[in-house]
């Protein structure tokens, strides 16, 4: 999997959602049930990455387990690039 | 049976001095949340009950009995004190749900001052907004949230001190200062503030259509109000174990996420974590949770996540579901029914309020979709809105109102007497709430009677939205309305027309929506945005926001004979 592609998320989401004294996070760190990004902050991680990668993820693909992780949202964005 | 017992015979019997006996308060006498939520429950010989099992991330678990939060609320309030805080100052709570918050919302009401809790997904606009209105002046929060507080404390003259929960030893700011429950040594025995009936003992801020945010402020008083209806809405038990989801940022999570289970002496759990279906469920089956309180934002996306994820985990020790926040509707009062067994009862109360209104109980015939019957010793009817009396026949459309004075009713709005008095009308005070009564005495939700949004439980001013988006170098005016959305009810829509030199792209509406996310708060935030080249308008400029809602919602556009170009 694009190191580069999650390297890019990481960035988005740290840049975006996370405050300056946050503790570090990782392409595995939980995002959505470790209370990073909530529900309603989804959205626009979606929004982000469609934009990005000119990409459309159905509502019903765009789960909070889908995007749970660095990695996880790699595999969403890698699937509908393909598709 | 149910705590209720008979429905019918409550309502008959039932006096609010019941409660006062219960509590052993004598009126005029001194009446302190924190010292009954702790201190009472101790003396009763509770104190080595586990009051509060609290899980945060990784699966890093804590465990308190009623001395330790006895303890810990007494440390807490202790070292506020020592810092020169005084009975009826603000104190703002600005923290994940992390045991200092439940903990710090005790200790305040110990000292006499008055709790601010505030959602820790505030941006700094919507938390200055709040501080300055209150004159708050300390907030208690984690080092993360640090800065957002830091952004505004120039514009805080009042502000005198920033706690800071978990300090890492950085060089601390001006007005800063670090607190650690851990570390301090535990208070035995504090001097407990002798707060009376009357006393202000919290400060929550609600949403309105128009204006600033309103500070509510209830007093220790409605002790008795959170107390009756945890045992009798809630059906709290003796040896249930209890888990509200609900932020102590909003008045649910102080209501029943501190002082209803903790007064009763009643076991509580806490997951300080976002939501996950396998997360929740893995959490009611470890700590074999009895009694569940949620809302429907949360029960539609558990229905989402579907039933093969609850199959892998035992749920058998659920005995009571519950609901708050919006209506519940028909379809997950089923779904949970077959699902878990058990139906969630929808609860319906306000801020304002501070304890449930209406509500299912236990025992009693569930119509699913309903908001169930008042609860005893509460009047309810429902008001033609033009004479602003009760509708004799049911089967009419009207206002929710409530017959004034139950323990929990707030006492004012902050600083905004004018707006307050106009919740009151001949005699009642006005939920904002429409519904009917069917023929059974069951009151059916139909809407609200303003523009305000409830997104996920949470109420959201179309006003506060525009006033921030206008705010961004791009937008030259806005009209926010809700649109429908299947989990969380209704969502936050904006209709934005742009500047001279800005053109409309995908870049842009993502721009404006992290704007206003990080300026307001997650939930204030569009969740779609369209651009237009002008919004409908009166032909006197006045934005006809009821056209673009009706056009979301599907309804007929009404009357459009003083639109602008009709």
């Amino acid at each position: 999997m694009s190191d580069e592609l999650k390297d890019i998320v990481l960035k988005y989401v740290i840049d975006e959602y996370l405050e300056d004294d946050s503790e570090p996070i990782t392409y595995d760190t939980p995002l959505i049930s470790g209370g990073i990004v909530d529900s309603f902050s989804m959205v626009s991680l979606k929004r982000f990455l469609e934009n990005k990668y000119k990409i459309s993820i159905p509502d019903d693909q765009a789960t909070p387990e889908a995007f749970d992780s660095v990695d996880k949202i790699a595999v969403l964005v890698k699937k509908f690039t393909k598709a | 049976m149910s705590n209720i017992g008979n429905y019918e015979e409550r309502c008959e019997t039932f006096t609010w001095e019941q409660a006062e006996q219960e509590l052993e308060y004598r009126p005029g006498g001194v009446l302190n949340i924190g010292w009954h939520c702790t201190d009472r429950v101790c003396l009763q010989g509770q104190g080595d009950k586990t009051a509060l099992i609290w899980e945060g991330m990784g699966g890093n678990e804590k465990r308190y009995t009623f001395h330790d939060i006895r303890r810990a609320s007494n440390t807490i309030g202790a070292f506020l004190r020592g810092l020169g805080l005084q009975p009826e100052d603000r104190i703002c709570l600005f923290m994940d749900k992390i045991p200092e918050l439940y903990l710090g919302v005790l200790g305040i009401l110990k000292i006499g001052a008055i709790a601010q809790p505030l959602y820790s997904a505030f941006g700094d606009e919507s938390l200055f907004v709040r501080l300055e209105n209150a004159q708050t002046k300390a907030v208690i929060t984690q080092k993360k949230h640090a800065p957002k507080v830091r952004k505004i404390l120039d514009k805080l003259p009042h502000l005198q001190h920033l706690i800071i929960v978990d300090h890492d030893g950085k060089p601390l700011k001006e007005r800063e200062v670090a607190f650690s429950l851990e570390k301090s040594a535990p208070v035995e025995t504090l001097d407990i503030h002798p707060t009376s009936a009357e006393s202000p003992s919290l400060l929550h801020y609600t949403s309105g259509t128009t204006g600033l945010p309103k500070g509510v402020k209830h007093v220790h008083y409605s002790l008795l109000s959170q107390y009756m209806t945890a045992k009798w809405a809630l059906d709290i038990r003796d040896d249930d174990i209890f888990w509200c989801t609900a932020d102590p940022g909003w008045v649910t999570g102080t209501s029943y996420g501190v002082i209803g289970p903790w007064c009763l002496g009643v076991t509580q759990c806490v997951l300080d974590s976002g939501f996950s279906a396998e997360a929740w469920y893995r959490f009611i089956e470890k700590n074999r949770i009895t009694n569940w309180y949620s809302a429907p934002t949360a029960i539609r996306s558990l229905m989402k996540a579907g039933e093969e994820v609850v199959r892998k985990y035992d749920l058998s020790s659920l005995r009571a579901l519950s609901s708050v926040g919006e209506p519940l509707n028909s379809e997950a009062v089923l779904w949970s029914e077959r699902v878990f067994g058990k139906p969630f009862l929808d609860t319906y109360f306000q801020t304002e309020t501070g304890s449930i209104m209406i509500t299912n109980f236990q025992g009693m015939k569930i119509k699913p979709g309903s908001m169930g019957k008042p609860f005893p010793g509460i009047t309810a009817v429902i008001l033609d809105q033009k004479k602003f009396e009760p509708y004799a026949e049911p089967g009419k459309i009207g206002l929710i109102a409530l017959k004034p004075g139950w323990p929990a009713m707030m006492r004012m709005y902050w600083n905004n007497e004018e707006t307050y008095r106009k919740k009151f009308n001949n005699g009642w005070y006005l939920t904002g709430d429409r519904a009917s009564i069917d023929k059974e005495g069951y009151f059916w939700f139909v809407g609200r009677d303003d523009d305000i949004i409830n997104t996920g439980g949470h109420l959201v001013s179309p006003f506060e939205v525009e006033s921030a988006l206008i705010e961004h170098p791009a937008v030259a005016e806005s009209a926010v309305v809700s649109k429908p959305d299947t989990i969380n009810m209704e969502v936050v829509k904006a209709f934005v027309t742009l500047k001279a030199g800005f053109t409309p792209s995908a870049d842009l509406d993502l721009e404006i929506m992290n704007f206003i996310r990080k300026k307001l708060s997650p939930l204030a935030m569009p969740q779609e945005i369209e651009f237009t080249e002008a919004l409908p308008k009166t032909r006197s400029g006045k934005i006809m926001r009821r056209i673009l809602k009706a056009k979301e919602w599907g309804e007929e556009i009404g009357d459009t004979s003083t639109l602008e170009n009709d």
